[in-house]
């Protein structure tokens, strides 16, 4: 049969969803719904003096509005918890509801429950909050600086923790003995992610039988129910089920346990009634964990050949007012570990400050601290390049873990499992027509007209989290193994449940293409069921480019454990030996003799009947696995943008787009080509327009679609992308991730293309996003800031 | 204080009491249980909510369902004829034009509207046609794609 593994399947998810016949969250009703909104404070910081509820209460159709003290009061935990401990982590208590402190725009003050979504609205302009303003801080690096306003008035400074990577001493000594040395200051701009569809959720709770069922848009299904049992609502994990419907995409910002969804349930179970509350876009942006907001220095040191010798990093990264779900990982792990870039660099020391401040809290977005180190480590090369006057293909080239260097060990904790980096550095060049690209932006150098920039990001990302031993001993309190069970049915049709949750991923496409190529039996004979505590065992859910690494392998290992018990009862009914039973093309046959075969329905059905049937064998066919990783998975690659800039305006356009990418074996080119472009559109939109905005009173002031600039269709070009293939060596399927590496490499690869055209005006750095006026001022820098 | 409205939404006629604020899309979603069209913001900047009202692309966010009384709308789920996708639909799946789908049901009835003005339109004018509308998973790299192989289908089978 044709391979399917491999092949461009187009999606089957897509006829319902081209349709309009897919199912989100907020497109449920239940009989009797009320409709929930939250009352959120307008204040960065400020204590609550008093909340008045009686004329939002008095008004025609409102069910209830409760406030923080009445969840208090009702002696459910209330309190959202952080799942990640580094040493020394201060933890706040995050009441899903404020009970006297404010500490963000948008932190939530009470909730209106309502008959229809009109009056639940009037009725939350009706609770009266009586506010004192309190100064707040919202920039990390000054919120860290002594004197700051506490964001937690009961902790002695802003510092969530303090944490360091590499060997300081080592590094600095690196530093002594460089013949160049560059460095750079920067701001990691911050983002609001996005997703389409706002968070919505929608609970049902039955008071005989105490069953909770939450419909929710989530990455994680399994984690909600499991802090929402053991965290925030106390009820028994085997009370609850979380079912999530289609997800209109999360970026990261569909993990992390809010407490919108505590207070849904919640107010579920106070009225006895089913409650949908679903965010509007104003609300997202001020609620959605944010990601970046890194204030950071970054040095490197290299020999009079360019060979580097040290990377140094200080970084201040935004906590926000409270921890979310997994915040303190992302500028640490994920972020220090990444550090020694596809470079083999012999010192390297990393020193993050995890701060509080006045601000949503941070979380992973799409990247995950990747995204920063991927920035600092590419731009700082390419600032090294200027130094050393090399360009920046060779300092690349001459720094470059060699192929036959695998597993390379980095001086950041990593073991980087295969590469081939100047494989994809070749092909990019290739493909972009790089001396013909230079000469050209000479040529317009000298006269005068748009400018040209050609910026590279040759990038490594850690991902497919991940070892569970590993992350524990990091501090996690999840493990990072994913489950599948794969179910054979009497006819021999094949039903995946796994704990990886998809949101636009295209999971029942790649994970039924993964079972077709090993069992040969029809994609149409595979059903693939994710998203629902109440069928699916516990998983750990998709985020961190995870599911094709480790929930793929797990469909493979209970694949192999299928077609192994199949064998044994196709040997009893052959009379043959079980090792001498091959299993080929969906048939089970004597090795020797292909016409001594059984086929797969027989098997199946022999499964279930168990009528002729081996004595030591029990009957059925399903399998489980939980597979945990031996190592991430490192997918690598070279990304150049091309971009053109208006002298006059200020204006950079993106022209080309070149990205060749590796991420081992490929289940799905066209959906790792999809997964690459939306990546890339994510990093490009950081670099040019992207960026959330407090004002110095902590006001957001991108609070809609407005003021933060999304990228459109006309802003973004055609990608042109390509990849190599080396596959990992640690899993079954030797498949890497994906889902993440276009926006981890192309913030740099845009910036290093902007910062390459304004060469000739001696600007070293511009951070992000680099609007029409930064870049206008910069070269005019006569007209002051 | 409801006043009467009647609409015809893909094909059939609806005579409905509505109260006067009642924004179209929450009485596609709500009264009818059209939920095909999706709700992304409430600037009419997303587009997710895009609908054709009288063969013009417009955004049922931002428009009060007593304002389009006596209209002709078409949604997402009328686009499909006698179980026969629409060119644009074939594009999408073809192309592989969405991921997670949220964004999709405005960004055809969008491309629908910027094919009935400009049937054969270029790169430029699909991107531009389609500023109004967010995606926030492709890239536009497929949707661009998937716009051009339903122009051209469009223009052989005169759809």
């Amino acid at each position: 049969m044709a391979k399917i593994f491999g092949s461009a399947i187009k999606r089957r998810e897509d006829p319902a969803l081209i349709q309009g016949q897919g199912k989100y969250t907020d497109d449920l009703q239940l009989p009797n719904m009320a409709y929930a909104v939250i009352v959120r404070s307008p204040h960065a910081y400020a204590r609550i003096k008093r909340i008045n509820t009686s004329q939002a209460k008095a008004l025609d159709g409102v069910i209830a509005v409760y406030t923080g003290q009445d969840i208090v009061d009702s002696g459910i935990p209330g309190v959202v918890p952080v799942g990640w401990i580094l040493a020394g982590l201060k933890q706040p208590a995050h009441p899903v509801l404020a009970i006297d402190t404010v500490r963000y725009v948008g932190d939530g003050v009470a909730v209106v429950v309502a008959e229809d979504k009109y009056t639940a609205r009037d009725a939350a302009d009706l609770v009266e909050v009586d506010y004192e303003p309190l100064e707040a801080v919202t920039d990390p690096a000054k919120a860290a600086k002594a004197g700051a306003p506490l964001v937690h008035a009961n902790e002695p400074d802003n510092i969530a923790f303090d944490w360091e990577i590499g060997d300081k001493a080592k590094t600095d000594e690196a530093f002594a003995n460089a013949a160049h040395t560059a460095r750079f200051d920067l701001r990691n701009n911050r983002l609001i992610p996005n997703a389409i569809e706002p968070r919505a959720t929608l609970a049902d709770f039955n008071k005989i039988t105490g069953e909770l069922t939450v419909y929710m848009t989530t990455q994680n299904p399994h984690i909600h129910r499991l802090l929402m049992s053991i965290a925030s609502l106390g009820l028994p994990e085997h009370k609850i089920r979380v079912i999530t419907p289609e997800v209109g995409g999360g970026f990261g910002s569909k993990i992390h346990h809010y407490p919108d969804e505590v207070i849904t349930a919640w107010a579920a179970m106070q009225i006895g009634r089913p409650v949908k509350w679903t965010a509007t876009r104003s609300e997202s942006n001020m609620t959605d964990a944010h990601g970046r907001d890194h204030v950071s220095t970054a040095e490197m040191a290299l020999n009079a050949d360019g060979k580097i010798l040290g990377v140094r990093v200080n970084t201040y990264a935004a906590m926000g007012a409270y921890l979310s779900t997994f915040a303190p990982a992302i500028p640490t792990y994920l972020y220090g570990t990444l550090m020694s870039g596809e470079y083999d660099i012999p010192a390297i020391y990393c020193h993050v400050q995890g701060v509080f401040t006045h601000t949503t809290p941070v979380d992973a977005y799409r990247g995950a601290g990747r995204p920063e180190a991927t920035f600092v480590i590419e731009r700082l090369v390419d600032l090294g390049a200027d130094a050393t006057g090399l360009d920046p293909t060779e300092i690349r080239r001459k720094n470059f873990v060699p192929p036959d260097n695998f597993p390379y060990q980095t001086q950041v904790a990593l073991a980087y499992d295969s590469g081939n980096y100047e494989g994809t550095l070749n092909r990019a060049l290739e493909m972009a027509d790089y001396d013909n690209l230079r000469a050209e932006q000479a040529r317009r150098r000298g006269n005068g007209g748009k400018l040209l920039g050609i910026g590279f990001s040759s990038y490594i990302e850690a991902c497919g989290l991940a070892p569970s031993a590993l992350v524990g001993s990091l501090g996690a309190g999840a493990g990072q193994w994913e489950s599948a069970k794969v179910r054979v049915n009497p006819t021999g049709s094949v039903v995946v449940y796994s704990g990886s949750s998809a949101h636009g991923q295209g999971h029942e496409t790649t994970f039924a293409q993964v079972v077709a190529e090993k069992l040969g039996v029809e994609m149409e004979q595979i059903e693939v069921v994710q998203g629902d505590t109440g069928q699916v065992q516990f998983g750990w859910g998709t985020y961190g480019s995870r599911s094709a690494a480790v929930g793929a392998s797990a469909i493979s290992k209970s694949v192999d454990k299928v077609i192994e018990k199949g064998r044994k009862i196709a040997a009893h009914l052959l009379e043959a030996a079980a090792e001498d039973v091959v299993f080929e093309d969906n048939n089970y046959f004597v090795k020797g003799a292909p016409d001594r075969k059984q086929g797969w329905g027989d098997i199946a059905l022999q499964a279930h009947l168990a009528h002729n049937y081996p004595a030591d064998l029990e009957p059925g066919l399903e399998e489980t696995s939980f597979y945990d990783p031996s190592n991430f998975v490192y997918p690598f690659g070279t990304h150049i943008a091309v971009v053109e800039i208006d002298p006059d305006t200020g204006e950079v356009s993106l022209n080309r787009y070149i990205a060749v990418d590796d991420c081992g074996n490929v289940i799905n080119p066209l959906i790792v080509d999809g997964q690459i472009h939306g990546g890339i559109a994510q990093g490009v939109g950081q670099a040019l327009w992207e960026g959330a905005v407090y004002d110095e009173h902590g006001q957001l002031l991108t609070g809609t679609l407005m003021d933060y600039a999304l990228p459109k269709a006309h802003n973004l070009v055609f990608y042109e992308t390509d990849r190599t293939v080396t596959p990992c060596p640690h899993n079954p399927l030797g498949v890497k991730g994906i889902g993440e590496a276009g926006t981890i490499a192309s913030p740099a690869a845009v910036v290093n293309a902007v910062v390459d055209a304004l060469k000739p005006y001696g600007i070293s750095h511009l951070d992000m996003p680099l609007t029409s006026e930064k870049v206008w001022r910069a070269i005019h820098p006569a007209s002051g800031n | 204080m409801a006043e009467q409205v009647t609409i015809t939404v893909n094909g059939t006629t609806y005579r409905k009491e509505v109260e006067p604020r009642l924004l179209l899309v929450h009485f596609l979603r709500d009264v009818l249980g059209l939920t095909g069209t999706n709700i992304g913001c409430e600037t009419s900047l997303c587009g997710a909510c895009t609908i054709i009202m009288d063969g013009v692309a417009v955004k049922s966010c931002t428009q009060f369902t007593v304002q389009v009384d006596g209209s002709n709308i078409m949604t997402i789920e009328g686009l499909a004829q006698n179980g026969q996708l629409h060119p644009i639909q074939e594009g999408f799946w073809e192309k592989h034009g969405l991921q997670c789908g949220y964004c999709t049901p405005g960004m055809i009835m969008a491309s629908y509207g910027l094919l009935q003005a400009t049937p054969n339109p270029t790169e430029e004018e699909i991107r531009h046609g389609l500023e109004g509308n967010l995606c926030r998973c492709t890239g536009y790299h497929n949707i661009v794609k998937a716009v051009q192989y339903a122009a051209e289908k469009m223009q052989q089978g005169g759809a």
